[in-house]
């Protein structure tokens, strides 16, 4: 026996080991990589040559430019940071994978770790030329933003983090039965987080359940700042707290959804 | 004797798995003494997998205890799990990763030190260096199985389990696996359980073979005793024996 291992340590070399593994797939298959380009960039252009044209015919979105495309570019970093997170995941169920990982010495946290690691990988991938190509063909500055920019996505990606490790249990409980989850658990949010539109626009009930999601908070700062100019701190603060709420109660789950995975016998055979 | 010496690789107390009240295996227990090989022998649903895989800790048993090296699993399978090491069929090393970039991964996840130099003797030693550098979906079954055996060899495991590591493979790489299998057995003195439908690799590779049927043990000893009890000059016919449910020749006892 080589390589001995004391227990319950966690360990950054195996994070960045399973981080290796992903970045070699990704590398080596180029329609990965144009996938993870191809649709934000389609997305980019159809609602930002829509905001060209309402801009140009209504006067509040012509002193709001930007407000559409910021809210698709920052759409696609919650959707695409939950995405690029549990298409790393389900990369080891369509090969097969997940039992020569659930029997190594890699701990849950360190897998989801590096899971994590690699949905900003694919997360930047996709969006930093996207990101350029809108300021080429709408003069929309998404840097500009700066450290609203930074907010905006820390909060965004701790809630991709937090729905990607729950779809990551899932499939582990149930296999790749549960694999639509993946794809489309995220769409939920687009209605109920006000992506497109204030808050105020949904019925009263409805509002309380949108301010109890995370990504709310930024969409409402992101208007905020674009029409008002004004940094709302207060929102990226509770959108935090709801974060922290968020990703604790999606660990729990991923813990509780392995531990019945391994009493149903799912770990091996995770088929469909 | 110390206490060290005395404590079984494996040990197997009274283990349930139940799926929906049916059981995959129904009380079993044996222990697997340090150094030692043991096939695992039974038809299709016999519970050789579950068993394996508990032991693995990949699934809570639904009663009793399974140690290995000292730690109960799953509880405190990672305790263990670096000094343990498997392969089976129901997995598969991921198709475009090159093998050298496979094994490398996993020789990380392990703490394998001197990586590339591990890598070299394995490939060396299991045929696979002009491979290396080739996506592992490109290979064949057999280069596929060496490869496997390579990833469960990374770690010189004191515990190996091996769940039909033959299966699928042609006459000649399957004895040239066997070969390598009892030199690696031979170097490390490490504890095999061998779960396996191929009754001469058992009588090759096995000083001691357990016979499950519908999730029991229905016989346990030497390929010898169990040749001589059952009155048979092949452990396949003994096989058959136990899977019809034939008694077992008394007077040859």
């Amino acid at each position: 026996m080589i390589g001995a291992d004391t227990g319950m340590n966690f360990s950054l070399n195996r994070v960045a080991a399973m981080v290796r593994r992903y970045w070699y797939l990704l590398r080596s298959s180029w329609p990965r990589i144009l996938d993870l380009i191809y649709w934000p960039t389609v997305q980019m252009l159809m609602w930002g040559f829509l905001q060209l044209y309402i801009s140009q015919n209504a006067g509040f979105f012509a002193r709001a430019g930007g407000v559409f495309i910021g809210s698709v570019l920052l759409w696609d970093i919650l959707f695409r940071g939950q995405l690029g997170f549990s298409i790393s995941f389900l990369e080891e169920m369509y090969a097969r994978n997940l039992g020569n990982i659930m029997m190594s010495p890699l701990r849950p946290a360190e897998f989801l770790l590096s899971l994590m690691i690699m949905s900003v990988v694919r997360l930047s991938i996709g969006m930093i030329p996207v990101s350029l190509l809108a300021i080429a063909f709408f003069g929309f500055n998404l840097w500009a933003l700066g450290l609203a920019l930074a907010a905006f996505f820390a909060n965004l990606i701790l809630t991709s983090w937090s729905v990607g490790i729950f779809v990551a249990g899932l499939l582990l409980r149930n296999g790749l039965g549960a694999e639509s989850m993946a794809w489309t658990i995220m769409f939920l949010f687009l209605p109920l987080t006000c992506v497109y539109y204030p808050v105020a626009v949904l019925p009263v009930w409805l509002q309380y359940l949108a301010w109890a999601l995370p990504p709310t908070y930024v969409f409402e700062g992101m208007r905020s700042l674009v029409i008002d100019h004004v940094f709302r701190a207060d929102l990226m603060a509770e959108a935090f707290a709801f974060n922290v709420v968020l990703f604790a109660a999606a660990s729990l789950a991923f813990l509780k959804l392995l531990q019945s995975a391994r009493v149903q016998g799912s770990l091996l055979q995770t088929g469909e | 004797m110390d206490a060290q010496s005395t404590t079984p690789a494996i040990a197997v107390d009274h283990l349930v798995k139940r799926y929906k009240g049916v059981a995959a295996v129904d009380d079993i227990s044996f222990r697997l003494p340090v150094g030692s090989v043991t096939g695992l022998l039974g038809g299709n649903g016999a519970g050789k997998t579950t068993t394996i895989a508990m032991i693995m800790g990949l699934v809570t048993p639904t009663s009793g205890r399974v140690t290995v090296l000292g730690a109960e699993m799953p509880r405190e399978r990672y305790r263990v799990l670096h000094r343990m090491n498997f392969e089976s069929p129901y997995v598969d090393m991921p198709m475009r990763l090159t093998v050298r970039q496979n094994l490398s991964v996993f020789a990380q996840l392990y703490a394998v030190p001197d990586i590339e130099g591990r890598i070299g003797s394995l490939a060396a030693d299991l045929d696979l260096t002009e491979f290396l550098d080739r996506p592992t979906g490109k290979l064949s079954a057999g280069q596929k199985t060496r490869v496997s055996l390579a990833k469960a060899l990374l770690n010189k495991p004191e515990v190996l389990l091996l769940d039909e590591p033959t299966a699928s493979l042609d006459p000649d790489t399957a004895d040239w696996v066997r070969s390598r299998l009892e030199h690696y057995r031979a170097d490390r003195g490490a504890t095999v359980l061998l779960a396996s439908h191929n009754m001469s690799e058992v009588e090759r590779l096995c000083e001691r073979v357990i016979i499950m049927k519908k999730g029991r043990i229905e016989d346990d000893d030497t390929p010898a005793h169990l040749l001589l009890r059952y009155g048979r000059e092949t452990l396949e016919d003994v096989f058959l024996d136990v899977a019809r449910g034939r008694q077992r020749n008394e007077a040859a006892q």
